[in-house]
């Protein structure tokens, strides 16, 4: 037995789970409360103390590895050109970082842009704008801008590559952090945010970490590597692409409602699964991950029923428009409320459910029926995921709701949504022992383990 | 560095051929072609010519409608600080048997600097550019010369 520790510093709990590196077995999980506000090693000693309770001696652990969404996530700020284009490119590479998007500017930032800027204080900035060879006026104005600004964060910079050196050379002048990093688009039809997304990781583990006083946990673990919604990304990219040594699950979707927000990730293509349809837009990422900020169980259960409605919501989880209110207000007076009644548990699934259905629709992309001359076309735009092998469940949300393939299964294609490029014929399954975030970050040491307690440990419902 | 041209069909129309033999041509000329390929709307062109600060905009129509989605295409342009950009248009732009010289006009006066008539080879379309591009350059030269030291600017 070789015994891994992975650690979630979350903003509620600090998470432990033990992973065995050769047999892909889950030895033990822990939680402890969250105390990055004064000191992570309180709630992770907790969180320890309760794990050799569980397992009745701690092993000795080969890798201690953490990931964080603690302290507000990592808030980040992305600058770009054409909003559709490299402004949307540097949207893509942040929240592939695993990172909060709390500003996305586009064009010539305007002083009142910078003066909003220094107020959302993000944790790092990404700066982008023109393809390779292209448009570089904009960018360098937008980096002057921010160099006679206030903004102290580091600044990723990923635009015309023509452009990056002498604009890291402005940044960095006055003791600002400025990293280069390969242009996020660097043709109309190239997306290619990897370059950033390591450079972002990198920021975050040697600077943000330390910013957030998350880096006292020391010597105690070998590093925080990463934002917590990177990791799970990467579990599922793993699980989704396999690794050296074993073949992967193909196109895959996890869905992950939270309290706050709800994620999507997508591995895949993307491309057109019927032929002879015409892709639209920028270029997909192919591991791709969307935040839905007004889909929260607790934190926006309010939106998520004006999104619904609240009689419709209400009929979903069968009780009544008053008893529904009632529940929600409940949630809005106390965010870490967990149901107490039946009532409140159904109106709970309808919550997630609806939160999975409309979280859903806007990650797929869709396809549209152009009439031309020449007959009707189908145009697509984004992903298509209708042939995904796997549809994964991670999150309280959906492992404890009563029926969670019910919940999957809305997400799902359907008949009234025919031009939504969902999953038609997924496997459903979910992470019930919430470990996809563990096997992320396991997979930055061995990628083979961490494919095996992924997969070994996926429930399947369906 | 190469002049970039950004190339595509507009609007409902998926004639494609022809257009790509444009865009190898320009590529093989030496010029940084960005192909938008078939069923590209207006605005398509305008993001792709910011993004690349293309020189040129070459737009291609082949199924007659190319009059409506043409309309105020250089005013979008000017709307989006790229007042300068070179506009050529070409293809079977109208339907019916409209005398080319009234078709030529009418795009002329919506503000493409140059319109050309179905059946025209690569060959005039890559004059056209060259001779179009060593004007522009000489005028900017002639402005450069014109300019106080010092000032960088294009």
């Amino acid at each position: 037995m070789t015994a891994a520790l992975l650690i979630d510093f979350g903003s509620t709990w600090t998470k432990l789970r033990v992973l065995d590196i050769e047999s892909g077995k889950l030895l033990g999980s822990a939680q402890g409360p969250s105390t990055v506000a004064t000191d992570v090693n309180v709630g992770l000693d907790a969180a320890l103390a309760s794990l050799e309770r569980a397992m009745g001696r701690l092993p000795t652990f080969a890798h201690r590895l953490a990931s964080s969404s603690a302290a507000g996530g990592l808030r980040m700020v992305t600058v770009g050109l054409v909003r559709e284009l490299t402004a949307e490119a540097a949207r893509q590479a942040a929240l592939g970082a695993g990172a909060r998007l709390v500003g996305a500017f586009a064009y010539r930032l305007t002083a009142r842009d910078v003066g909003e800027i220094e107020g959302l204080a993000p944790d790092i900035l990404l700066l982008c704008g023109g393809t390779n060879g292209g448009n570089s006026e904009v960018i360098l104005h937008n980096a002057r801008a921010l160099a006679e600004s206030a903004l102290r964060c580091p600044i990723v910079v990923a635009g015309n590559r023509e452009t990056t050196d002498e604009i890291v050379a402005l940044l960095s002048r006055d003791g600002r952090t400025a990293i280069g990093a390969a242009n996020v688009l660097p043709a109309l039809d190239t997306l290619d945010i990897e370059p950033a997304r390591a450079a972002i990781r990198d920021v975050f583990m040697h600077r943000i970490v330390k910013a957030k006083g998350i880096d006292r946990a020391g010597a105690r673990i070998d590093g925080v590597l990463m934002p917590t919604p990177a990791s799970v990304l990467e579990a599922a990219r793993i699980l989704g692409d396999g690794v050296d040594g074993r073949a992967g699950l193909g196109t895959l979707v996890v869905l992950d409602p939270g309290g706050a927000t709800t994620d999507v990730h997508s591995i895949g293509s993307g491309e057109p699964a019927t032929p002879g349809v015409i892709r639209h837009g920028l270029p997909e990422p192919h591991a791709k991950r969307t935040v839905e900020g007004d889909l929260g169980m607790r934190h926006n259960a309010a939106a998520i029923a004006a999104a619904v409605g609240i009689d419709a919501l209400a009929a979903a989880a069968g009780v009544t428009p008053q008893q529904a209110s009632a529940a929600l207000a409940r949630i809005e007076a106390d965010v870490e409320a967990i149901p107490a009644t039946d009532n409140e548990a159904r109106l709970d699934d309808a919550m997630v459910r609806a939160a999975v259905d409309i979280a859903m629709t806007r990650h797929a992309g869709t396809v549209e029926t152009v009439y031309t001359a020449q007959g009707p076309v189908q145009v697509q735009r984004g992903k298509d995921l209708s042939e995904a092998a796997w549809l994964i469940g991670t999150g309280g949300a959906i492992v404890h709701a009563r029926d969670p393939a019910a919940v999957l299964r809305g997400a799902c294609a359907q008949p009234a949504k025919a031009m939504q490029l969902r999953p038609r014929a997924p496997r459903l399954a979910l992470d019930a022992d919430y470990l996809l975030y563990a096997a992320g970050l396991l997979a930055q040491v061995d990628p083979v383990a961490a494919f095996d307690c992924a997969q070994r440990h996926l429930r399947i419902v369906e | 560095m190469p002049h970039t041209i950004v190339t595509g069909v507009i609007g409902a129309d998926t004639h494609i051929v022809g257009n790509r033999i444009l865009s190898m041509a320009l590529e093989d000329a030496g010029y940084r072609v960005v192909s938008l390929g078939a069923l590209t709307p207006a605005a398509d062109f305008i993001r792709a010519a910011i993004e690349t600060a293309a020189d040129a905009i070459l737009v291609s129509s082949l199924y007659g409608q190319g009059e409506l989605d043409c309309r105020g295409f250089r005013d979008l342009c000017i709307e989006a600080g790229l007042s300068d950009i070179l506009l050529y248009v070409g293809g079977n732009l109208v339907v019916g048997k409209q005398p080319w010289d009234v078709v030529e006009r009418r795009f002329l006066d919506m503000g493409f600097d140059r319109a050309f008539p179905p059946g025209t080879r690569v060959e005039g379309a890559l004059a056209a550019l060259a001779a179009d591009f060593a004007a522009r350059d000489a005028k900017g030269r002639a402005s450069m010369k014109a300019a106080l030291p010092g000032n960088g600017r294009r």
